[in-house]
C-alpha cells in the first residue's frame, strides 16, 4: 500500500519525463476533463469527498479551500504551488519536483480549471536548485504537448504556469509572505482576513496549496475522491508522503497510508542506528512539540492521533532523536533556527524568538539561572498566539514540548552547569 | 474597525503601529484585546466590529497579552529618556507606565542601530526605534515618494533610507510626529526644549494659500517648535516642512528690531516716534497722488493689508499690489472678482481629473499636492502642462513645452473639448494642434463629475498669464470644470478682499479706477513707494526691475520684520513689525476660510504689529477712520464690507491680446523655489540646507548645452533685457531644449529680470 498517488511512477527509470508519466496514464484527466467539460463543481466535490488535507503543514480541507473562490467573479485568479518547503526536517516536496513534476503541474491545471484561474505560480525553495531544473523542463515539455498555454487542448481554456524561485527565507513558505515574495516585495506575512481566496496575488482571488497536494489531484481525479478517502483513516484521508531522518539507518521519503502505526514507519526507515534505544520523536517538523520515545511507539501518523498526543502532524516531517541526543542542545539549535527567520514585523516575535534563543544558550553553556525554566515559558507563552504569522508559534511551541517532556534535562543543565546525556 | 469604535467612545487601547490617517499593519501587537468566543486575543486595530460582539480590553487576557507586548518592546529598547528628545512626550514611555514592569527580566545586551544622517530636518537614533513602520508606510502612502523602509528582517530589522540619502519629501517633518518613539526627531529643535516646559499657542501657517492649522509651541517668549493642528478640512493632520520648520527664520540676526532712517547714505537708529513723523510727512509730501505706490506681501495679515489699502485710498490712489510674482496684468480691467482655489480643499480629494497648467502643486502648496494625490489614487485622470518635467507624487500626464508654447498647448487642449471663440482666442484655436495627448486632457475633463483647470504658480507669472486664463476659463466652461487660480501664498485671497490689488476695493468690490498693477508701479517709476513685508529683488516677479525702480525712487517707507543689504539699498525709512506668531491676525485662505490667530509672543525689540504702525501713519495723515484700538474692530470692519462678496473666477474672455512670450529663440523659464518664496522661510536655516532651497544655478538640457556650447562649461553669462549674471551651469534632464531654467527668489538671480523671456547665454 505504498507510493500509490505521489510517488507512484518512482519504479520508472527516468520518471520526471513527459513520455514515462504519460505511460502511466499521465495527463489522462487533464483530457478528460477539458474535453468532457467537466463541471468545476463536480471537480471540487470530488476533492472535498477525498478528504485531502492540506499537506504544507496546516492541515486545511483542500475542497474546502477551493470553493471560497467565487469562481464567476470577474478577473484575475490565481493557482499558487506552495514549494519553499523550509521547515527543518521536511524534505518530500523536493521527491515530487525531482521524479514526479508533472503529475503537480497536472494537478495545478486541473485545480486551476476548478477555480478559473488561467494563470499559476510554482513558489520552489530557493536552494532547491536541482528540483527547480526538473520542474522548469517538465513545464517545457508540457508547454510543447499543449497541456499548458493558451486553449489547451483545444478546450478554450488557458492556463500558463510559471516558476518562481524563492531566496533562502523560511518565512516565505507562509502562504502571504509568498504571495508578497511573488508580488517582488519583502516576504512578510499579511494579515489575515482577508483571506487569499478573496485577496491573493496582485489583491485578486488566490488559492495556494502545497506541491503534495495539488500532486494528488489527478489520482484522485482518476480513482475518485472515496478511493483515496478510503487509503487513510477518519478526518485524515490517503496516502501521505513521510520524510523522515534523525538517528535511524534509512532516512527517507515514504509515501503511506495516513493511520499506519509510527512503528512500522520506523521500520521501513531502517530501524534505529546503531541499537540505541529511541528518545523522542519530533512528528511533523521542527515546530511540532516533541513526544516521548515509547509514547510515539504507541502512536498511528494521523491529523487526529497526533494531535490527541499534543503534538502535531505537519507536513510529515519525522525527526527521530536517540538517547545519545542532548534535549537542550536539540532546543538550542531550533529556538536559533527560528530568531533567524523572524521575519521582524510583529514585536513578539521579532523581539521574542532572539530571547528565547537566548535563554536556551546560556543553560546549554552553563550560564542557566533557576528561574530560567519559568521565563522560557512564559515568553514562549507570550508570543504564542500573539503574532500576524504561525512562525511566533512554531518558535514557541518547540520550547512548550520540550519543557513539558524533559524539563529535568534543562534542571539538570542548570543544577549542574553540564549534560545529563554523554559527555556534554 | 475595533479600535476606532473604540477611541470614539473614549476607550483607550495602548497602540503604537497603528494611525488613523496610515494603512493597518498590525504588527506592533500592542492592542490585543480579548473578543469573546475568539480563543487567541486579536489586534484592535485590524478586527472590524461586528453585530452583538463582545470585547474586553481591560480582561485578564486582554491585559496579558498587552503587557507581553509591552515587555518585548522594552527588551531591545535603551531606555534613556533621561538623554532622550521625546522624553516627556513618548508614546512608548507613556505605555510603558501603564503596561510596562518595574524592572527587566531581559539581561543580555541589547541592540545597537547606527544612525543615519538623513538630511537637515529630521535627527535619528535608530536604537530606539520599534519598528512600528508609521514613518515607512507616511511615505508609501501620504508623501507618495517611499523613502524609508524596513530592511534586515527579524532582530536584524532596521527602519532607514537604505542607501544613505536625505528624506526630500516636502512632508517629511510628519514622520517627526509619527514615530512614537525618540527614533525620529527634529534636527532644529532638538536638545532646545523639554516638552514640559513649552505652552502651546493656536496659529495659523503664514505660507501656503492653505493656511495650514499649526500649534506655537513656547518657553517664555520663544517658539521652540511648530506642530501641525489637526484640522480636517485644510491640512487634515500634516503640515508641510515649510509650515513646520520656518519658524527658525523668527530668530534670524537680521530681523529688524529698531525704527531706522537713512540720513546722507548712513544708517541709523531712530525713535518709533520721529520715524513714524518722517514716514508720514515723507508720504504727505508727494503731491501727485498717483506717484505713490504700495506693494504688500500677500503673507501679510488681513487687517495690515486692509489698513494698507485704506491707507492708500486717503492719499487718493489705487496703486497697490500684493501680487508681486504676478506677470501679466492685461485681465485687471476686465477681473472684477474675488480669484481663488475655485472650490472647498477637500473637494480636491474627489476630484476625477484635472489639468493643472505651469504649476507644481507638490512645490507650492504641498499639502494641496497630497490631496490631489488622494483624487489620483482613487483614479483621477490628470494632466499637467509644464515647461519642465516635474517629480510628481501622482501619476499624471505630463506634456512639457517650452515657456512660450505653454499657450499653444493649452489652446489645443481647448480646441479638443469644442471651445468655440473669436478675437484672439479664436486665433489660437485655430493654430492649434489637437493631437492626442489634447484630446485625453479634454477628455477627462469632459468625463468626469467633478473635473478642473487648475492654474499655478507657473502660469501667473507667465507674460502671457491673461492668455492662460482666457483660454482656461473657455476650457472649463467648455468641459464643466471648474476653473482654479491657485492663491499663492496665505493671504492672496484675503489681499483682494482687503482691496490690496488695483482693480478692487475693500470688500472685494471693483474699485472705481484700477490703479497701478504691481509690475506697472515699477515699470513707471513712482516718486515714491510703501512696502510692507517685502525683499525688493527676490519678491518680485522681475527682480532687478523691483530694485532698480525702488533705488530711483524719491522716497521708499518699508515696513519689514527684516533688514536686509537690498531693503538697505532700496529704502529711507524702514519701521520694524511684528511677525506671524507676534501679532494678531487673519488670513483668509485659498477656500475663502476666514482664519483667525492671537499673537503668542512678545514683538522682538521695539517691532512694532504691523495694523499698529498703520494706525499711527493713518492718524498722523490726518486721514479718518483710523482710531482702533483693537485688531479685532479692524477685522470686523472689513468683514462687514466682505458681507455679499462671492469667491468667483469667471471671466469674460479677453478679446484682443496678444501673445508676448515668442516661441523661438532661447527662452528663460523660472520657477520660485519652495523655501525661497517669502523673507521668512528665507531665513529658516535648517530648511536652506535642503534640496528644495534652490540653487543660483543655469539649468538646461545636456543637448541644449551642447548647442550653447555649454557643456563643459562651469559657469555662463546670462543676458536678459540688459540685465546679466554669471552663474555655475547645471546639466539637466528635465527642462526641455530651446529653455534655460533659472529660479526665481534667490539673491543670487534677483539681479535677473523676469522668470519667462528671451535669454542669451555664453561661456563665462
Amino acid at each position: 500500500m505504498a507510493n500509490e498517488v505521489c510517488l507512484r511512477t518512482l519504479d520508472l527509470e527516468r520518471p520526471w519525463l513527459l513520455e514515462q508519466y504519460q505511460s502511466r496514464g499521465g495527463y489522462e484527466m487533464l483530457k478528460k476533463i477539458l474535453t468532457e467539460k467537466t463541471a468545476p463543481e463536480a471537480i471540487i466535490e470530488e476533492v472535498k469527498k477525498s478528504g485531502l488535507r492540506g499537506r504544507g503543514g496546516a492541515g486545511f480541507p483542500t475542497g474546502l479551500k477551493w470553493s471560497f473562490i467565487s469562481r464567476n467573479a470577474p478577473g484575475q485568479k490565481y493557482v499558487v504551488c506552495n514549494s519553499d518547503e523550509g521547515e527543518p526536517g521536511t524534505f518530500k516536496d523536493r521527491d515530487i519536483l525531482r521524479y514526479n513534476p508533472h503529475q503537480l503541474i497536472e494537478g495545478m491545471v486541473i485545480a486551476g480549471y476548478a477555480i478559473g484561474a488561467t494563470r499559476g505560480y510554482n513558489y520552489i525553495r530557493g536552494e532547491f536548485w536541482e528540483p527547480y531544473e526538473r520542474f522548469e523542463q517538465a513545464l517545457e515539455e508540457a508547454r510543447k504537448a499543449g497541456y499548458l498555454g493558451k486553449d489547451l487542448l483545444g478546450s478554450g481554456y488557458d492556463f500558463e504556469l510559471h516558476t518562481h524561485l524563492g531566496a533562502g527565507a523560511y518565512i516565505c513558505g507562509e502562504e502571504t509572505a509568498l504571495l508578497e515574495s511573488i508580488e517582488g516585495k519583502k516576504g512578510q506575512p499579511r494579515y489575515k482576513p482577508p483571506f487569499p481566496a478573496h485577496f491573493g496575488l496582485y489583491g485578486c482571488p488566490t488559492i495556494i496549496n502545497n506541491t503534495e497536494s495539488l500532486a494528488s489531484i489527478p489520482m484522485i481525479m482518476e480513482k475518485g475522491g472515496e478511493w483515496f478517502a478510503d487509503i487513510g483513516v477518519k478526518n485524515s484521508g490517503g496516502s501521505k508522503l513521510f520524510s523522515i531522518s534523525g538517528n535511524i539507518n534509512n532516512p527517507g521519503v515514504f509515501e503511506i497510508p495516513m493511520g499506519t502505526p509510527f512503528s512500522e514507519l520506523l521500520a521501513m526507515a531502517g530501524g534505529m542506528k546503531n541499537g540505541h534505544k529511541i528518545k523522542a520523536v519530533i512528528p511533523g517538523g521542527s515546530s511540532a512539540p516533541v513526544i516521548p520515545g515509547d509514547q510515539m511507539m504507541e502512536l498511528t501518523m494521523d491529523y487526529d492521533t497526533i494531535a490527541g498526543a499534543g503534538s502535531m502532524l505537519g507536513s510529515g516531517a519525522v525527526i527521530v532523536l536517540d538517547d545519545t541526543n542532548c534535549m537542550v542542545k536539540v532546543l538550542e539549535r531550533m529556538s536559533y533556527f527560528y530568531h533567524e527567520e523572524s521575519c521582524g514585523q510583529c514585536t513578539p516575535c521579532r523581539e521574542g524568538t532572539g530571547w528565547l534563543y537566548r535563554i536556551v544558550h546560556r543553560i546549554e553553556t552553563g550560564q542557566g539561572r533557576q528561574e530560567d525554566l519559568d521565563l522560557l515559558d512564559d515568553v514562549a507563552d507570550k508570543i504564542s498566539g500573539k503574532t500576524i504569522c504561525a512562525l511566533g508559534d512554531a518558535a514557541a511551541m518547540p520550547v512548550q514540548g520540550m519543557l513539558r517532556h524533559f524539563r529535568h534535562e534543562f534542571q539538570h543543565h542548570i543544577d549542574h552547569k553540564r549534560c545529563m546525556v554523554g559527555l556534554g | 474597525m475595533l479600535i476606532d469604535v473604540t477611541d470614539a467612545a473614549g476607550i483607550r487601547i495602548p497602540r503604537f503601529c497603528y494611525h488613523k490617517k496610515l494603512s493597518v499593519s498590525a504588527n506592533c501587537r500592542m492592542c490585543l484585546v480579548e473578543v469573546e468566543k475568539v480563543p487567541k486575543p486579536l489586534p484592535a486595530c485590524a478586527t472590524p466590529v461586528a453585530d452583538g460582539m463582545k470585547v474586553f480590553t481591560r480582561s485578564p487576557r486582554a491585559l496579558a497579552a498587552q503587557k507581553g507586548t509591552m515587555e518585548f518592546l522594552l527588551i531591545n529598547h535603551p531606555l534613556d529618556c533621561p538623554i532622550c528628545d521625546q522624553g516627556g512626550e513618548c508614546e512608548l514611555q507613556d505605555v510603558a507606565i501603564g503596561y510596562g514592569r518595574d524592572v527587566s527580566r531581559y539581561s543580555e545586551g541589547k541592540r545597537v542601530v547606527a544612525d543615519k544622517n538623513i538630511g537637515p530636518l529630521i535627527a535619528t537614533d535608530m536604537t530606539r526605534c520599534i519598528h512600528c513602520t508609521r514613518c515607512v508606510r507616511f511615505g508609501d502612502e501620504i508623501a507618495g515618494i517611499r523613502e524609508m523602509g524596513a530592511t534586515g528582517r527579524g532582530e536584524h530589522t532596521v527602519i532607514g533610507t537604505y542607501i544613505e540619502k536625505s528624506v526630500d519629501s516636502e512632508l517629511s517633518g510628519n514622520v517627526i510626529d509619527l514615530c512614537p518613539v525618540g527614533a525620529l526627531t527634529s534636527k532644529p529643535f532638538r536638545f532646545n526644549a523639554r516638552a514640559w516646559e513649552l505652552t502651546q499657542v493656536d496659529a495659523i501657517a503664514p505660507h501656503d494659500s492653505l493656511g495650514s492649522n499649526i500649534n506655537l509651541h513656547l518657553r517664555g517668549n520663544k517658539v521652540m517648535r511648530v506642530h501641525p493642528r489637526d484640522n480636517e478640512s485644510i491640512n487634515e493632520t500634516w503640515i508641510s516642512d515649510r509650515d513646520r520648520f520656518s519658524y527658525e527664520g523668527l530668530y534670524s540676526s537680521d530681523r529688524l528690531t529698531t525704527p531706522m532712517i537713512k540720513k546722507d547714505g548712513e544708517w541709523k537708529d531712530v525713535s518709533w516716534d520721529m520715524a513714524l513723523e518722517m514716514a508720514a510727512a515723507s508720504l504727505g509730501e508727494i503731491k501727485a497722488a498717483d506717484q505713490i505706490g504700495a506693494l504688500v506681501s500677500p503673507t501679510a495679515t488681513l487687517e495690515e493689508l486692509y489698513l494698507t489699502q485704506k491707507l492708500m485710498n486717503g492719499l487718493g490712489c489705487n496703486n497697490i499690489d500684493s501680487r508681486l510674482r504676478q506677470g501679466d496684468f492685461r485681465l485687471d480691467n476686465s477681473l472684477k472678482r474675488v480669484n481663488w482655489l475655485g472650490m472647498k480643499i477637500g473637494e480636491i480629494d474627489s476630484l476625477d481629473a484635472a489639468l493643472v497648467v505651469g504649476g507644481n502643486l507638490r512645490k507650492e502648496q504641498p499639502i494641496l499636492a497630497h490631496r490631489l494625490r488622494k483624487a489620483a489614487l482613487a483614479g483621477a485622470d490628470i494632466h499637467v502642462i509644464t515647461p519642465q518635467h516635474l517629480e510628481l507624487i501622482y501619476k499624471s500626464r505630463q506634456l512639457i513645452c517650452t515657456p512660450g508654447e505653454m499657450v499653444k498647448h493649452l489652446a489645443a487642449v481647448a480646441k479638443a473639448a469644442g471651445v468655440k471663440q473669436g478675437g484672439t482666442i479664436g486665433k489660437l484655436l485655430d493654430a492649434a494642434d489637437a493631437n492626442e495627448d489634447a484630446k485625453a486632457a479634454a477628455k477627462g475633463l469632459k468625463d468626469g463629475d467633478t473635473s478642473a483647470v487648475m492654474l499655478g504658480a507657473m502660469a501667473q507669472s507667465h507674460p502671457d498669464f491673461s492668455l492662460l486664463y482666457s483660454l482656461a476659463a473657455t476650457l472649463a466652461e467648455a468641459t464643466g470644470a471648474k476653473l482654479s487660480i491657485v492663491p499663492a501664498a496665505v493671504n492672496s485671497v484675503g489681499a483682494q478682499l482687503a482691496g490690496a490689488v488695483p482693480y478692487l476695493q475693500a470688500g472685494g468690490k471693483p474699485a472705481e479706477s484700477t490703479g497701478l498693477d504691481a509690475l506697472g508701479m515699477l515699470q513707471q517709476p513712482c516718486s515714491g513707494y510703501l512696502l510692507l513685508g517685502v525683499e525688493p529683488g527676490m519678491d518680485f516677479h522681475n527682480g532687478a526691475l523691483s530694485q532698480t525702480a525702488l533705488q530711483s525712487a524719491d522716497m521708499v517707507v518699508a515696513i519689514s520684520a527684516y533688514t536686509s543689504p537690498e531693503l538697505e539699498a532700496c529704502c529711507d525709512i524702514l519701521l520694524p513689525m511684528a511677525i506671524f506668531t507676534e501679532t494678531s491676525g487673519t488670513y483668509v485662505n485659498a477656500e475663502g476660510a476666514w482664519q483667525q490667530c492671537r499673537g503668542a509672543v512678545k514683538p522682538q525689540g521695539e517691532a512694532r504689529p504691523g495694523w499698529k504702525i498703520l494706525r499711527v501713519l493713518g492718524n498722523l495723515l490726518n486721514q479718518q477712520g483710523f482710531d482702533y484700538t483693537d485688531p479685532g474692530e479692524i477685522g470686523e470692519e472689513l468683514r462687514l464690507l466682505c458681507e455679499d462678496v462671492s469667491l468667483d473666477n469667471k471671466l469674460s474672455p479677453a478679446t484682443d491680446l496678444e501673445p508676448r512670450l515668442g516661441v523661438d529663440g532661447l527662452q528663460r523659464g523660472g520657477d520660485t523655489p519652495l523655501y525661497a518664496t517669502d523673507p521668512l522661510v528665507r531665513r529658516a536655516t535648517a530648511l536652506q540646507q535642503t534640496k528644495d532651497a534652490g540653487e543660483a544655478v543655469i539649468r538646461l538640457h545636456p543637448i541644449e548645452a551642447e548647442r550653447q556650447g555649454l557643456n563643459s562649461a562651469e559657469n555662463a553669462l546670462i543676458r536678459q533685457n540688459g540685465y546679466q549674471a554669471t552663474l555655475p551651469v547645471a546639466l539637466d534632464d528635465s527642462i526641455p531644449e530651446g529653455c534655460v531654467w533659472i529660479s526665481t527668489g534667490l539673491r543670487d538671480t534677483s539681479m535677473l529680470g523676469q522668470p519667462f523671456g528671451e535669454v542669451t547665454v555664453e561661456k563665462a
